[in-house]
């Protein structure tokens, strides 16, 4: 009897999904691994994974939450700041019955509008609780939306070229057709409106509706700080295209230059005026995984809706409820990071400390990694200026191509392959993200510990050398 | 008039963007390309912005989940006009009898559960010697042996996307414990909560609308919206009210004969033992029979065990398909069995947690391959309920400094859930035309109630199902919220309704009381 699901009965659009960051190259390391070697992985945004704290007040929160009892203790102030036991209590106050009760679909109320507090105070602008939904994670509020947008293999969106495969992934998934528009490479990945246009006359021409424009401000894999100028020409796109912009701020505390600072697509919507501001539709996601807080492992996050009617939300909510509820401790982290220890807090100078310290070292690894790469001739790294990492682009000689060819390997999957058996360095290859055909790239992240960095960067150095000494044609070069 | 003259309007402005938006200018002209297209543009994104219900997914649009749905909201209205307004209804305050919710009415969490989760949330309480007077000495130790199989003991770090491989370990031992069966950890996947793992598996699963996945009537309306959501095909099989509740082969062989001779291919069979919302245990030789069917008949057996701790009976007691099929001598190459656990249920009651896991067997590597790939697109499940579900598989045991204190509060949460569900069952069955099956497992009562035919007519003149119509009047008389039984899948012409056993013990006299009062008066005004 053939088995129930075999391969072949497999939906197919799970068949066809990739997502490159746990893939090919994570699997090989992680066998590496456990043979004894050792591995630096660099293939996710994974602070904590690399040696980053966590920051001690939030801990300190929902650990008095987890555990109420605690604070019935007379002995508790021998453990806990009075601040952190006050903002349990608050938090627990707000919850439907401590953390282990299902909350509201949408998240807990109390939470949602501290993240609305937040949202007013960084961008000016108002905003409603009602219309921001906590979820397990960002990507769970990507998902949602997509599943929400896309009807059939003619509804479009277009992504960034290149991009997180959180997209490409979902998009697949759930039947739609992607739209790429490439990042200019040589402009510091800036958006290139021409190719934009290009991009969804294309897709017209071939039928698609395109629905929505993805925009991940700062860059992931690509790190760049969107201008405001860039901002406001992709509303104003939006506006005249009609199409809902999905905006993916996770990074927005990832700042490593002072030129360009974050800026929400919905402080310049609204900067903006009439119409813009009461017609373009946005969906801005956000999470406790980056920053400096980089809790990964909590799934918190949240997304924020912008001119959708309220039929259509409601609708979101309704499959929002079908899960029931996201989960707690990772709401309450939100509301931690949305409203974190102020000046005059007893937890405040040690909170500022270490987020300091955390951001300080983000920059300067920023610039220890982009110059390291660059100091190698065969390799052009733009500057990370937000996020978490760098894509170098290695320019590979025509044998090394060939040699993948053969393989049945992506040049660049060929070549993180062999810096991963050489170094235990575990990246993503360029291809996982989207290039422009012939060019490629590799992802790292900047997240080692930084006294490491000039190991790393010395001992790819060291690979990449070999590596071109081994597949480097020599009549175009001289040796002396 | 209005909506004839919009869509002129509509019409025509679109054809003119079109004509325009193929020609934008050039960048010399981007100083004012907003001020020519404003207007129109402007006015067609009124008409028709690129979001709208009207174009939204289809299949968001079509499912359904009633556990939250219109009753609940109807609730949370009230429950607001009575803070603004007190007195404004003739009840004090909303009870919420609609959800498995425990610690929402005050169930109490299990105190060496917490103290752990407290202890691996912020790891730098293990180095102060204060710590040793404020938690048990086996909670701290456990707290160790968990931080030692996370790697660098991050517990902010994304794990292995099928979870951390230490608490799989646990998880598969205690399985083996549990059922006298080995069990692999790499057939283990935690999520967040288990109905992300059913959502997973109805994706792979389903291709087309004509693939087909069999689900008890009535059932938990996760697996309807799921189904819809992915685009598939439902197909039902009756449980038997009569035989409280009893699910018969002869009826799933129909089902799916019927199913195939409309073209669709049955993929699965979804079994939820102990039962939601019917509460029925699965004898032993219903669940061989089950398995010999899945067998035969190449069906994925999907098993939602999530409510196997809440057992109230003596004569039955709670065996995993998986235990089952492997006791039958059915191995890998006989049949799929994905089994489903979360720590929402039981006596841990850790809803807002969202723990869970999925562990599937008797797929081929390929096919496992793609189950993980799904995973790892959302990277990994929240690490404190991974922890969670590691524990509730593997609780205190005899000699553990905890064991006694944790014994007495499960007993006595499990003790006093056996008692509600006795009390309630007893009163709905003593109500005029409500008669209730026994709550074996689980944590809801699903009392049929026979309505005279004057009601019926009531709820359709304001466009109700009739058990809506009863659940709403019973929500304005009393405040308390149940689920029409529509919302769960029944037969044809029959009514129900699905209340949780889960109030506090001391509120359930009152909740009867004025349950009973709202019935007596309600069949006063519809009898026949």
């Amino acid at each position: 009897m053939a088995k129930a699901l075999d391969y072949e009965s497999l939906n197919e659009n799970v068949k066809k999904t990739a997502y490159a960051v746990r893939g090919e190259l994570y699997l090989r390391a992680s066998e590496l691994q456990k043979e004894g070697k050792k591995i630096i992985f660099t293939n996710v945004g994974n602070p904590h994974a690399l040696g980053q704290k966590p920051l001690t007040f939030p801990r300190q929160v929902v650990a008095l939450c987890q555990a109420p009892f605690l604070l019935d203790d007379p002995n508790v102030g021998l453990l806990f700041p009075a601040d952190a036991i006050a903002r349990a209590k608050h938090y627990l106050q707000l919850t439907s019955g401590g953390l282990g009760a299902y909350s509201d679909s949408r998240g807990i109320p109390g939470v949602r509008k501290e993240v609305a507090e937040f949202i007013e105070r960084r961008d000016g602008y108002p905003t409603d609780p009602e219309l921001i939904f906590l979820t397990d994670g960002a990507s769970k509020g990507v998902m949602q939306m997509l599943n929400a947008i896309i009807r059939n293999e003619n509804d479009g969106i277009l992504v960034p070229v290149p991009q997180y495969p959180l997209y490409s992934a979902a998009i697949t998934l759930y039947g739609g057709s992607l739209v790429p528009y490439y990042l200019e490479e040589e402009a510091n990945w800036s958006l290139d409106f021409n190719n934009i246009r290009q991009s969804i006359a294309s897709a017209r021409s071939k039928g698609i509706t395109v629905r929505a424009m993805v925009i991940i401000n700062p860059g992931n894999p690509t790190g760049q700080c969107l201008s405001e100028a860039n901002i406001r020409e992709l509303l104003r796109f939006c506006f005249l295209e009609n199409l809902v912009l999905l905006a993916d701020e996770v990074y927005q505390q990832n700042i490593y230059q002072d030129e360009r600072p974050f800026i929400s697509a919905r402080k310049i919507l609204f900067d903006m005026g009439p119409p813009l501001n009461k017609e373009v539709q946005l969906v801005s996601f956000h999470t406790v995984s980056k920053g400096y807080w980089g809790e990964c492992g909590q799934r918190g996050g949240y997304f924020e809706m912008t001119n959708l009617s309220p039929k259509t939300v409601d609708e979101i909510y309704k499959v929002a409820s079908i899960s029931l509820s996201p989960n707690v401790p990772g709401q309450i982290f939100m509301g931690l990071m949305v409203n974190p220890p102020k000046p005059g807090d007893i937890s405040y100078f040690k909170f500022e400390q270490e987020s300091k310290a955390i951001m300080e070292s983000l920059r300067k690894r920023a610039h220890i990694m982009t110059d390291g790469f660059n100091s190698c001739r065969n390799v052009v790294c733009n500057f990370t200026e937000g996020a978490m990492y760098s894509f170098p682009q290695i320019r590979l000689p025509a044998r090394a191509i060939e040699a993948a060819k053969s393989a049945g390997k992506a040049p660049d999957v060929l070549y993180c392959l062999k810096l991963l058996e050489a170094t235990g360095i575990s990246t993503v290859p360029g291809s996982g993200f989207g290039q422009k055909e012939g060019v490629f790239h590799l992802r790292t992240t900047i997240l080692p510990a930084e006294e490491d960095m000039p190991a790393i960067m010395e001992s790819f150095k060291k690979f990449n050398d070999a590596f071109m000494e081994e597949y480097e044609d020599y009549r175009g070069y001289s040796r002396m | 008039m209005r909506r004839f003259v919009a869509e002129k309007a509509k019409r025509a402005l679109s054809s003119y963007l079109l004509s325009s938006s193929r020609s934008l200018p050039s960048p010399s002209l981007t100083s004012s390309p907003l001020k020519f297209y404003s207007t129109a543009a402007a006015m067609a994104s009124k008409l028709n912005p690129p979001v709208t219900v009207d174009t939204l997914n289809p299949k968001v649009l079509k499912c359904e989940y009633a556990v939250r749905g219109e009753i609940v909201t109807h609730a949370q209205r009230l429950q607001e006009e009575l803070q603004t307004q007190p007195g404004s209804h003739p009840f004090d305050e909303i009870l919420y009898c609609n959800i498995g919710n425990p610690q929402s009415l005050a169930q109490q969490p299990i105190t060496f559960f917490r103290e752990v989760l407290a202890l691996t949330d912020h790891p730098a309480l293990l180095d102060k010697s204060e710590s040793a007077a404020l938690f048990s000495s086996d909670s701290i130790e456990r707290a160790w042996q968990i931080l030692d199989v996370i790697p660098g003991r991050a517990t902010g770090a994304y794990s292995h996307s099928q979870g951390v491989k230490g608490l799989r370990d646990a998880i598969a031992a205690g399985i083996a414990a549990r059922d006298g069966f080995p069990s692999n950890p790499d057939d283990i996947f935690l999520t967040d909560g288990a109905s992300p793992a059913v959502h997973m598996m109805m994706q792979l699963l389903i291709r087309t609308e004509n693939d087909g996945i069999l689900c008890p009537i009535p059932q938990y309306p996760l697996y309807s919206a799921s189904i819809a959501l992915h685009g598939g095909s439902l197909v039902p099989y009756y449980l038997d009210e009569g035989t409280g509740w009893g699910l018969e082969i002869s009826e799933l062989k129909k089902q799916l004969e019927e199913a195939r001779s409309k073209g669709i291919t049955v993929r699965a069979l979804v079994v939820i033992n102990p039962g939601n919302p019917t509460g029925q245990v699965l004898a032993e030789e219903n669940q061989r029979q089950i398995v010999e069917f899945c067998k035969k008949e190449g069906l994925v057996l999907l098993a939602d065990e999530v409510y196997q701790e809440n057992i109230y009976v003596d004569d039955k007691s709670f065996n995993s398909f998986k235990k089952i099929a492997r006791s039958m001598g059915y191995g890998e190459d006989d049949l799929a069995v994905v089994s489903f656990q979360s720590v929402s249920k039981g006596y841990y009651g850790e809803c807002g947690k969202r723990g869970g896991y999925m562990e599937i067997t008797g797929f081929s590597a390929d096919v496992r391959e793609q189950i993980y790939k799904v995973a790892s697109v959302n990277l990994c499940s929240n690490i404190s309920g991974q922890i969670l579900a590691s524990l509730v598989m593997n609780p205190p045991k005899v000699g553990d400094e905890s064991y006694e204190s944790y014994m007495a509060e499960k007993d006595g949460i499990l003790q006093s859930l056996a008692r509600r569900a006795q009390a309630l069952e007893e009163a709905f069955n003593s109500m005029e035309g409500v008669t209730c099956n026994k709550a074996e497992g689980a944590m809801y009562l699903f009392p049929r109630i026979h309505l005279p035919q004057k009601a019926i007519d009531a709820a359709k003149a304001v466009n109700k199902a009739p058990d809506a119509f009863y659940a709403q009047r019973l929500l304005e008389a009393t405040g308390i919220v149940v689920v029409p039984g529509s919302g769960f899948g029944q037969v044809p012409g029959t009514w129900h309704f699905r209340c949780t056993i889960l109030p506090q013990e001391d509120k359930i006299p009152g909740i009867i009381s004025h349950f009973k009062a709202f019935h007596e008066s309600f069949m006063s005004e519809y009898r026949d």
